[in-house]
């Protein structure tokens, strides 16, 4: 398992496909904004092209975990709903300002995160996996039972943003494209972030735990706190992407905690591939698209979806980009 | 508060955690032995709940439905392992579990497909209606029998493991899988087998706790959240652990259930959390 930030070698660069990569991995923050900015007129629907946004965010940040510190988590939703539903609760039940709200979202799902962390970071292994659905299951119900802050079943609703202001400029948040764009800085930022993580030492020491964990050991990392550092930024950023879903929706269903949605997560993630900075934001696209197309034919496209993601883990592990990367790129 | 209440109460989490000791030991039986934490465990927990029900409704007896969905849901899942995990063993220890949480979505979908979205009731066998007494208390004969059945299949099962050949070299292979094979044991078909019993332990969970619940595509869910729980106390991998923190995890829910109905299932969770903080390998588990 390499990944293109590691894939610079002398002999290798002077070939064509490697040269590509390296290009593609040094300038991977502007491309991605780039794509960000067409990505609305691709698709058929700007409400579609805002989920991809959110949830292309969420996997991008469950990636820095999985992907690069080599964790399977299964409790993600936990954070991208905390994310949601301190915004929503901030803006509708105390009226605070819609950026102070996105704030408050991301550092309680940044402390939740911190937490979690701290608690199954002390698991190994397969132990990881459930203790993570475990704890995600206890804030799902926490809120299930807690329905005067959260509106319980019905999720949260009354606290829609019309409206924002931006340096004197008022901008019609109700517009699709108007929303896209100020949800896109969002996006932009959380990418700009993963990317100067996986280029410090820090991003460099997840992946050296992901290698091989005892040899990281040995070389004098604190294995435990770089996992938690690497749980905690992970959740921060997919409590980021909650916060851009509330404004979105002006809604939080109460299934945006429940493990199917940490699920989801993962599967987005694998899809577009593990390991690999685009792979994430692809499988969501992909992911969302499907979901988008195979609906309109039929209720029940999660047979669909569920199926291809079966045969995706059989035969392509490394989903689309990164089996793009080793098979046409080499 | 009286005592009586106390025990009506403390049984029903004895019967609520006899049903989590038979998932939990599915569960722990696979992982044990194939190294496969099954995410479609409370899928299959609940696909065995409607068979157990088609069979009943086809028979018009609770007692086949009991008898050959737990079966028919093994051999399904014999052909799981056969067809989706085998290719999976080498690979990294996360792949079986993202599959079998794929396949858990496919299992969910499939019943809404064929049973509806609604739940179904599930009648309790006239046989087994009513309550009696038992000096001190009225306790639902139903419940009574759950406890029995899984006191039942938890001694087969030690008997099984511990008294018979098969159960040897399953013990056997657990530990060292390579030196069976080297002592000419065919492990696969151990493993194929052993993955059947675990996911059959799973239906017949679903077939029991049928009539006290009702019936329903997302069932499984919970059921599943509630397995990962009593595994991670209990010790993953380790029997008797699955046992007492099967039972220790229902006394706890019905006895919060008694004070503070709302704290019932998030008081699960708060116990597996203590239980991490004090001993990350669980109560009866190994360090790794």
């Amino acid at each position: 398992m390499t990944s293109p930030a590691l894939t610079v070698s002398p002999s290798a660069s002077a070939r064509k496909p490697a040269r590509f990569k390296s290009l593609v991995t040094k300038y991977r923050v502007p491309l991605s904004i780039l794509a960000l900015c067409l990505l609305p007129w691709l698709l058929p629907s700007k409400a579609l092209a805002v989920n991809v946004l959110i949830y292309g965010t969420v996997a991008v940040g469950y990636n820095l975990l999985f992907g690069y510190t080599g964790l399977l988590s299964f409790g993600h939703a936990a954070f991208v709903g905390t994310g949601a539903y301190i915004t929503g609760i901030a803006i509708g039940q105390f009226g605070v300002p819609w950026y102070l709200a996105v704030l408050m979202g991301v550092i309680g799902g940044a402390l939740l995160a911190f937490v979690m962390g701290a608690l199954s970071t002390r698991t190994r292994g397969i132990y990881f996996s459930m203790v993570t659905l475990a704890l995600a299951q206890l804030v799902y119900y926490v809120a299930l039972q807690t329905p005067s802050w959260t509106g319980g079943e019905n999720g949260l609703r009354g606290f829609t943003v019309n409206k924002i202001n931006l340096f004197g400029f008022e901008i019609n948040f109700l517009d699709p494209v108007n929303k896209y764009y100020v949800l896109m800085v969002f996006a932009a930022l959380a990418l700009w972030l993963v990317s100067r993580i996986l280029n410090s030492p820090f991003g460099a020491a997840i992946e050296a735990i992901r290698e091989n964990e005892r040899r990281a050991r040995t070389c004098g990392y604190n294995v435990e706190r770089t996992k938690l550092l690497s749980f905690t930024l992970s959740g921060t950023i997919c409590a980021l992407g909650g916060t851009m879903s509330a404004l979105h929706l002006a809604f939080v269903p109460l299934d945006s905690l429940h493990y199917l949605s940490s699920g989801m997560i993962v599967m987005m993630t694998l899809l577009g591939g593990a390991s690999s900075f685009f792979g994430p934001f692809i499988g969501a696209l992909v992911f969302l698209v499907m979901e988008d197309v195979f609906s309109l034919w039929t209720s029940h496209w999660q047979i669909i979806v569920g199926s291809i993601f079966v045969l995706f883990v059989l035969f392509l592990p490394k989903g689309i980009w990164g089996t793009f990367l080793t098979r046409v790129m080499r | 508060m009286d005592t009586e209440l106390i025990l009506m109460q403390l049984f029903s989490g004895v019967a609520l955690g006899a049903i989590l000791v038979i998932t939990a030991l599915g569960l722990s039986i696979i992982f044990g032995m194939l190294g496969v934490v099954n995410f479609a465990h409370g899928a299959l927990f609940m696909v065995g709940a409607y068979a157990g029900l088609w069979v009943a409704s086809l028979t018009g007896s609770f007692w086949w439905g009991l008898l050959v969905a737990p079966i028919m849901i093994g051999v399904f899942g014999m052909a799981i392992e056969y067809v989706l995990i085998r290719p999976l063993y080498g690979r990294s220890i996360d792949d079986p579990l993202l599959l079998t949480f794929g396949l858990s979505y496919v299992l969910v979908e499939g019943v809404r497909i064929v049973f509806g979205s609604d739940g179904i009731p599930f009648p309790t066998p006239s046989s087994l209606t009513g309550v009696v007494d038992l000096g001190v208390g009225f306790f639902p004969i139903y419940r009574i029998f759950v406890v029995g059945v899984v006191f039942l299949v938890v001694v087969l099962l030690w008997l099984g493991l511990e008294k018979t050949k098969f159960g040897l070299i399953v013990r056997a292979g657990a530990r060292d899988p390579t030196m069976m094979k080297v002592l000419g044991v065919d492990i696969s078909k151990v493993w194929l087998l052993v993955f059947g019993l675990g996911v059959g332990l799973a239906s017949l969970g679903g077939v029991l706790s049928g009539p006290m619940r009702s019936v329903n595509p997302e069932m499984g869910a919970l059921v599943l959240a509630e397995a990962f729980v009593v595994t991670v106390i209990g010790g993953l991998g380790s029997l008797v652990g699955s046992i007492i923190a099967g039972l220790l995890v229902g006394v706890v829910i019905s006895m919060t259930a008694l004070f503070a109905p709302e704290m019932a299932t998030i008081v699960m969770f708060a116990l597996m959390a203590i239980v991490l903080l004090i001993r990350p390998q669980g109560l009866f588990g190994k360090l790794a």
